[in-house]
């Protein structure tokens, strides 16, 4: 992970010439990551994914691959394999056939590209179809053919855009494992692009938070989750509950944020001047329900407004802080809760869970 | 339950069927039944049997005779009783008329011996006959009324191709200075299939433009495609004539241009007609490509040429075969219609490039021979639907798509 395998240096995009869809992104990948761009849809990870592949030229930066610039090299000869929403199998192809594909484009002769193919779809657990028409396979079967066809000829980079996109949510669970397996058995480089953020953290090295063209963080999953750098981040991965408050001074490591319930002790990122305003984010699995009243930075009481049952875990809609949406994640270990609407408590929750980030705007 | 499931479905199926029964009825009165008209007629003998039954049944026997001989006096007889009757029952110019289509004399010979037919023979009828006009003596007239006298013929078929039967009832292909339809099937196939191929070339682009255009411009452009719809194909012809003459906007533009010092012939002769068939045809073949092609996602050749493809090698292996359903759909739907091209070559033509339907057109309005227009129809009839089928079965039904 210590070689940069692909750049973007300061690259730009705009198809008006007048909204930059990509603004002097920079992003480094190295040789053998899983790196995900996760963001909404028009956030401009998809348009960095189709420069990468050659389809769209960046209207100014550059991009390289191994060391060289690709500007000038048409998508055909990047030796890049894509794997695309709805798959693109060829529908007038069977599906060796269509894994043989790019061996039979580079002149492999028919009997090993065949071969080839056929090893390629064993890797992916569809030998056995290979016979068959795209159109007679399901959904995850297509996706696994359209991997095979991608891997295939060795391509030193695979990019993937929303690849799952299409299929149930039990099958995307399964093809997120066997995608990931895949990666450490090749040792390919991936760039995977989604907007589902589950995805993005149990597959990949590194995430790359897209917002209105910009990366907005790039770290591991763990880091992405438990240390979001803003208020967009903390947004978008995972559920949080939201405080606004002015930082009044640091403490230490800590500081102390005034909000309109009084004072919370929070980590400070960014900006640590006081009077900054800040948003306050607590994780909802995080907020702990208090009975003794101990071993917790910050304490608060709190009203039960609706108690929702999700088998695992309760889900508590508290009032609290003046807001009246402030979520509790209860897991449903003892069998001893018993929570009901109108219900008065107090909850808990530490220093490190209680993050004083950058209020938007 | 299940009385009340088939109940239920029944209205369903009644108020479907009560959609499409226009189009059905309309099919069948105007589209079936007159096909079927058509290729009856084309093998309808004429009146004959009704009009000289006995002198029919009569020359069955002696046309089965070999060599040919006169018949004999029976048959003269029968024959000499019978004109008579018909004379009176002022049916004989129908039957003139038919006979007239076996040898352009045979009008007047029977109108001629009728008028002048004596109540008794003097000796014997057929002498009596011979007497009134030689051509009696010859065993053509009697060849001829043999010919005519089944109610079936196969005759304006055999003509419709160049053929005829000669005085022995032999297939003979007829004399080469007369024989013009043969020629005029092979003229209308080849055209048919140069404008398709012409079609074909400038559609093909234009069609892979507009599928791959933003929606907006394509529909701009598709309008354009259509607008030729919105013109009367007569006015449309009628323009081309004025565009290709001698001393037309295109002549003079190009010599103006200078790429050319003499102006060019491009009306009253093949190019003419080949121009203005292709424009009027063009939309024919634009519409289901375009419509096939817009059915193909772009994803498909992205994911071609990530796959190591070159743009063309991409396009030939990966867009070109998905777009043939269109291709396939558009070339037999322009084929067909060209076929039967009437107007367009008959303004823009000369003479060498009347098709199959001027000729029917004329058979049937100037020298009504239906007969013969039917069965010209219905050699053209088989030949498309011969392509057709042979067609399908290279492509496949399923390989094509109108829309």
């Amino acid at each position: 992970m210590n070689d940069a395998f692909v750049t973007f240096e300061k690259v730009r995009k705009t198809y008006d010439g007048r909204t930059l869809v990509v603004s002097d992104l920079d992003l480094v990948i190295a040789r053998g990551e899983f790196l995900t761009m996760l963001g909404p849809s028009g956030s401009g990870k998809t348009t960095c994914l189709m420069m990468l592949a050659g389809f769209e030229r960046p209207t100014a930066g550059r991009i390289t691959l191994g060391g060289r610039p690709i500007d000038g090299v048409p998508p055909h000869k990047r030796d890049i394999g894509v794997v695309f929403q709805n798959y693109a199998l060829f529908p007038h192809m069977t599906v060796v056939e269509n894994v043989a594909f790019p061996l039979s484009v580079r002149k492999l002769s028919a009997a090993a590209a065949d071969r080839k193919a056929r090893a390629a779809l064993g890797m992916v657990h569809l030998q056995h179809l290979a016979d068959r028409r795209p159109s007679q396979l399901s959904g995850g079967q297509q996706q696994r053919v359209a991997l095979a066809r991608a891997l295939v000829f060795e391509p030193v980079l695979i990019l993937m855009d929303e690849p799952l996109g299409a299929l149930d949510k039990q099958l995307r669970e399964a093809m997120q494992y066997e995608i990931k397996h895949l990666h450490e058995r090749l040792g390919v480089t991936i760039v995977y692009v989604t907007h589902d953020q589950s995805e993005a953290l149990t597959m990949s090295d590194r995430v790359a938070v897209f917002n209105e063209g910009r990366i907005q963080q790039l770290s591991t999953p763990k880091e992405l989750y438990e240390r979001p750098q803003n208020a967009f981040v903390a947004g978008f991965i995972g559920e949080n509950n939201r405080v606004d408050g002015t930082l009044k001074r640091l403490a230490g490591g800590d500081c102390e944020v005034e909000t309109a319930a009084g004072p919370l002790r929070c980590e400070a990122i960014g900006d640590r001047s006081p009077g900054a305003r800040k948003l306050i984010s607590i994780r909802p699995e995080r907020v702990r329900i208090v009975a003794d009243g101990a071993a917790y930075a910050n304490v608060m009481p709190a009203r039960v407004e609706e108690v929702i049952y999700h088998g695992d875990h309760l889900r508590l809609r508290l009032s609290t802080m003046k807001v009246d949406d402030f979520i509790a994640k209860v897991p449903n270990a003892e069998s001893g809760h018993s929570f009901a609407a109108g219900q008065e408590l107090r909850i808990g929750f530490n220093t490190a869970d209680c993050l004083a980030l950058d209020a938007p705007g | 339950m299940r009385a009340s499931l088939r109940r239920a479905e029944r209205a369903r199926t009644l108020r479907g069927l009560g959609l499409a029964l226009p189009l059905i009825l309309f099919t069948f009165v105007f589209f079936l039944l007159p096909i079927a008209g058509m290729l009856v007629k084309s093998v309808q003998n004429g009146p004959m049997p009704d009009i000289l039954p006995q002198t029919s049944a009569l020359l069955q026997p002696w046309r089965a005779t070999e060599p040919r001989t006169l018949p004999d006096e029976a048959v003269f007889a029968a024959f000499a009783e019978e004109l008579r009757t018909a004379a009176r029952n002022r049916t004989l110019p129908e039957l003139a008329s038919r006979l007239n289509f076996e040898n352009a004399g045979y009008r007047s010979l029977l109108m001629a011996t009728a008028r002048r037919l004596p109540e008794t023979p003097a000796g014997s009828w057929r002498d009596t006959l011979v007497g009134l006009n030689p051509q009696w003596g010859e065993v053509a007239i009697w060849a001829a009324l043999g010919r005519a006298s089944p109610r079936l013929t196969e005759g304006y078929l055999l003509a419709a191709l160049d053929h005829r039967r000669d005085d022995n009832d032999n297939v003979q292909p007829i004399d080469p200075s007369r024989a013009v339809y043969v020629a005029a099937l092979t003229r209308t196939l080849e055209i048919s299939a140069i404008v398709t191929f012409l079609c074909l070339v400038l559609a093909y682009p234009l069609a892979y433009r507009l599928a791959t255009l933003p929606e907006s411009t394509a529909n701009l452009l598709m309008i354009l495609v259509l607008l030729p719809f919105w013109t009367s194909l007569l006015v449309r012809t009628a323009s081309w004539l004025v565009i290709l003459q001698r001393e037309g906007p295109l002549n003079e533009a190009l010599q103006w241009l200078g790429v050319i010092g003499q102006p060019l012939d491009l009306v009253f002769n093949r190019p003419g007609v080949l121009i203005a068939m292709t424009h009027v045809l063009l939309p024919f073949m634009v519409l289901p490509i375009y419509s096939v092609m817009k059915g193909i996602p772009p994803n498909y050749m992205r994911a071609a040429t990530s796959l190591g493809a070159p743009f063309f090698t991409a396009f030939r292996r990966v867009y070109l075969p998905l777009s043939l359903p269109g291709v396939t759909a558009g070339c037999l739907l322009v084929f067909i219609l060209s076929i039967g091209y009437y107007i367009t070559p008959l303004l823009i033509g000369g003479p060498n490039d009347q098709m199959v339907s001027a000729l029917i057109a004329f058979l049937t309005l100037q020298t009504l021979n239906w007969g013969l227009a039917a069965a010209l129809g219905a050699v053209l009839l088989v030949i498309t639907v011969a392509l057709y089928l042979v067609y399908t079965r290279v492509v496949g039904t399923d390989g094509m798509k109108l829309g």
